[in-house]
């Protein structure tokens, strides 16, 4: 099979963060030694230029909190020269407009900003920290600066009726794009499963908003909206399939196919500190592992929908934590022996508290 | 459509790895052909419809191009990718 070339680098800055989300999906010992010695200017400045030799073309700046890396204006400017395309994922509560101002010169593209509720005192209450109302001025600083402007809304049961408030919001602010994304199951989410995951009927009224929404307001607004992989009978092609669109740099420079796979046990990460990118992408251990096809096992290997190479069988970490083998089918696909296991997390006992996420590991699991 | 211009953040781009033009725009690409990215450097906010025609018609001493254009047009527009600058 050809190997694909990526498109996109996730540059992870830093795990530090002035918000406290309980369904981040940074890892969970994101305090510990591991990550401790995040990388020099000069690592993620070589680190672009490979990224775009090898065919990158988008540079997605998060964390944690991106704007907390002191270097963030000449980052920007080497993503412009290396040629290229940097959105900053940011939850605005820093981006005064001296920085914004900094960056829009430096040549940033686009600026991804968080709200976790379009209700003031429910977005602080999620965010575990009082953020909204820098968030709301950051997004019209960023609209202001002309910069591209998405909203982000991370969704589970404690946000989703709000949804068409979220709606009004985004287009309010004059955002080109709303994310939806329906809170995926790792990560601190884990750890607060129970109070997340919503109910079907909760679903079903956002779908409906959103496609209101969508009738009513046409592609001024472009509307991105992520079923949970629990309400799915066939699993997604998860980060567009292992080692095939995507890398994800950690802070401290290890390389990963997606956010989460640090949780599969025995998979070696390289680091950019110590390889070339393009041998990470091509040859390293975390990279080869789970793409193409070969490692697949049944019921993958005989696919009766034939979708091998449609959803590249789901999601390793999914499939590690619901059965225990990273190499199993994704257990949302209802030809999983485990598909019983997504259904019962649906059905779970549901709780409204958090495990607010810290540099500390929680307690509940 | 008046004078199209490029939405907030679109940004056209040869692709020297993958030897394709392609318009970037947030978290995506558009892959572009030849025509779609000639129509859409011309795509300034200061020309008309018109005189993007126009200016195509020189480059390749054809008649008409009207329609090319159009259609390049009016697909990027229902994506939201192209805007109307006087609008």
């Amino acid at each position: 099979m050809r190997q694909h070339r990526p498109s996109t680098l996730i540059a992870e800055l830093s795990y530090q963060c002035p918000l406290h989300c309980p369904y981040c999906s940074n890892p969970l010992d994101i305090g510990g030694e591991k990550y401790r010695r995040e990388l020099e200017t000069e690592h993620w400045i070589r680190t672009f230029r490979e990224a775009r030799r090898l065919g990158v073309l988008q540079l997605a700046l998060t964390g944690g909190e991106p704007m907390l890396r002191g270097d963030l204006v000449e980052l920007c400017a080497a993503s412009r020269d290396a040629g290229l395309y940097s959105s900053l994922i940011t939850a605005g509560t820093l981006f005064t407009r001296e920085r914004a101002e900094a960056l829009k010169s430096a040549g940033l593209d686009h600026v991804q900003i968080s709200i976790q509720s379009p209700n003031a005192d429910e977005n602080d209450r999620i965010a575990g920290n009082r953020s909204f109302e820098k968030k709301i001025a950051a997004a019209r600083l960023a609209k202001q600066l002309d910069f591209a402007l998405t909203i982000n809304c991370v969704l589970h049961r404690q946000n989703l009726d709000r949804i068409a408030e979220v709606l009004d919001l985004a287009l309010e602010l004059g955002a080109q794009r709303l994310e939806l994304a329906n809170t995926q199951y790792y990560g601190w989410a884990v750890a607060n499963q129970e109070a997340l995951l919503p109910s079907p009927k909760q679903l079903r009224r956002a779908e409906e908003a959103v496609q209101r929404f969508r009738e009513r307001v046409g592609p001024k607004v472009d509307v991105l909206w992520v079923l949970p992989d629990f309400y799915e009978d066939l699993p997604k092609p998860c980060m567009g399939g292992w080692g095939r669109t995507a890398m994800v740099v950690a802070p401290n420079g290890d390389v990963l196919p997606c956010h989460a796979a640090a949780t599969i046990p025995g998979l070696e990460f390289a680091n950019v500190r110590e390889h070339p990118l393009e041998w990470i992408w091509s040859s390293s251990d975390a990279f080869v592992r789970f793409r193409g096809t070969d490692w697949m096992q049944e019921p993958c290997r005989t696919c009766p929908l034939g979708r091998q190479e449609v959803d590249w069988g789901g999601c390793r970490c999914q499939a590690l934590r619901l059965t225990g083998d990273a190499a199993a089918t994704d257990p949302v696909c209802r030809f999983s022996r485990h598909h019983d296991r997504v259904i019962s997390a649906r059905e779970s006992a549901q709780t409204d508290e958090f495990v607010y996420r810290t540099m500390k590991r929680p307690v509940r699991n | 459509m008046t004078r199209p211009c490029l939405a907030t953040g679109a940004r056209l781009r040869y692709d020297e790895v993958r030897e394709e033009h392609l318009l970037l725009v947030p978290e995506g690409a558009v892959r572009l052909n030849r025509t779609a990215a000639e129509v859409l450097e011309l795509c300034d906010g200061e020309r008309s419809l018109d005189e993007i025609v126009g200016a195509l018609s020189v480059r390749y001493a054809r008649a008409d191009l009207r329609d090319d254009v159009r259609r390049v047009v009016d697909a990027m527009a229902a994506r939201g990718l192209v805007v109307d600058a006087a609008a």
